[in-house]
């Protein structure tokens, strides 16, 4: 019989470290996805990983029975991806930008051209304005975003991942969905 | 005509508009918004195409060898030994309540005791709350696991029945002590786990969904987990403050 994870945790609070590798195997690589997506950079996500689990370790105290252990390692993990996010924001914001050869060429800045819509949706080109344009919403935005778009949580989960009311975590989810519009809108518009 | 505002076709979107049809009868019969609303579908789609690596199987294993190192083994053995040391251990424990309990009435007897006297309860309250609080986490671990089981299938919960049946002869010092120091919460506390163990113990060693319902309803309606939670919460915190948990942490 497969332990649930409310078994497995409640043997790892009592400092069965067995129990708590169990819960790492099981959530690393869904923890991995969003943390991918939240850095949009492989390394940091791998980073974020290993932070979320030893900062779960360090609370599990603290990790109420009723709860979804998911649910909880998912806060964790947007958290410590909303402060590396908005620690390289800082950073960013501080050095000289670099020579950016998109920006530099007016040819990138124009939408391609290419007919077919799959065609463009696999071009290295589209993939690069998307990340780019996810890289223009804030951390909460991108959070909410990340959240509601590709992990399908509803707005009040969202809300309480983030630690907001779910009118909150739905204007989130509203401002970043308006930023992407406006970013990639002509993009599609082409390749209709 | 009202059109649908850019939220609404973002609620509708990913069907958070709630019950309400009003956002499909609108696009059906308007051109404008059903063209805003593709608009948005297209640009929703093609955030989709972001890839994402696609971790080995491994990965938790890779993730739990990098970290492996950070996490302290905190009392390990205790779960992965024999039972021997169970044995061993409860014998250690009843000695050392034996002794405190016998030291503490006899000191109290004594003509000229005063500062061993008021030494002596609170080392014995103290050797009580340790004992007891070690007890009561294992009771709430068997307890947890069978509440939390697949309802689905029929189970095997012979390991539990073992544990708890250890669970239960410890118990019996720990309660005749509470029941001499006149600590009737503790004593109510540990009665309530006592009958639900024995009974766990003594009962059949495969239970069917229906029966692992009931056990989950008895638990339920007795507040035996609530019971277990509370009683350990006022213990860690007549320990000292060292032994609580870090509230209010933000993760």
């Amino acid at each position: 019989m497969e332990l649930t994870d409310a078994a497995i945790v409640s043997r790892a609070r009592a400092g069965d470290t067995d129990a708590f590798r169990e819960l790492v195997e099981r959530h690393s690589r869904s923890l991995f996805r969003l943390a991918f997506r939240m850095t949009g950079n492989q390394q940091d996500a791998e980073d974020v990983v290993q932070e979320s689990f030893l900062r779960a370790y360090r609370q599990l105290a603290s990790f109420d029975d009723r709860a979804s252990f998911g649910t909880w390692m998912y806060r964790i993990a947007s958290n410590c991806s909303l402060d590396l996010v908005r620690a390289r924001k800082r950073r960013n914001d501080r050095t000289v930008p670099a020579d950016d050869d998109r920006a530099e060429d007016p040819m990138a800045q124009l939408p391609s051209t290419d007919p077919t819509p799959e065609r463009i949706a696999l071009s290295g080109e589209v993939r690069q304005r998307v990340a780019d344009a996810m890289e223009e919403l804030s951390p909460t935005e991108r959070t909410a975003f990340v959240l509601r778009h590709f992990e399908g949580m509803r707005m009040e989960e969202v809300g309480r991942v983030l630690e907001c009311q779910p009118g909150a975590a739905k204007h989130s989810v509203f401002r970043a969905v308006q930023k992407l519009r406006r970013a990639l809108d002509p993009l599609v518009s082409v390749a209709r | 005509m009202n059109h649908l505002s850019e939220e609404e076709l973002i609620l509708h979107y990913y069907g958070e508009e709630g019950d309400s049809p009003e956002a499909a009868l609108h696009l059906n019969e308007c051109a404008e918004c059903r063209e805003l609303y593709g608009s948005l579908q297209r640009v929703l789609n093609v955030v989709n195409t972001l890839p994402v690596p696609e971790m080995a199987p491994d990965y938790g294993t890779q993730v739990w060898r990098r970290i492996e190192r950070h996490v302290p083994a905190r009392r390990r053995w205790w779960f992965t030994g024999p039972a021997w040391r169970w044995a061993a251990a409860g014998t250690a424990f009843a000695g050392l309540l034996v002794a405190a309990f016998t030291a503490g009435r006899f000191y109290q007897r004594s003509p000229a005791p005063t500062a061993i006297a008021k030494a002596d309860p609170a080392a014995h309250e103290k050797i009580l709350l340790v004992a007891v609080g070690d007890y009561l986490e294992r009771s709430q671990m068997v307890l947890i696991e069978l509440a939390n089981a697949d309802p689905k299938a029929s189970l095997d919960i012979s390991a539990e029945q073992e544990r708890a049946g250890d669970l239960v002869s410890e118990s019996r010092l720990y309660r005749q002590t509470a029941a001499h120091t006149g600590d009737t919460a503790v004593s109510n506390v540990l009665d309530d786990v006592d009958r639900v163990l024995m009974d766990i113990a003594r009962g059949p060693s495969q239970l069917s969904p229906a029966e692992l319902e009931n056990v989950r309803r008895r638990l339920e309606a007795e507040g035996i987990l609530l019971k277990i939670r509370v009683l350990s919460s006022n213990m860690r915190n007549h320990e000292g403050p060292e032994a609580q948990p870090a509230a209010g942490q933000k993760l």
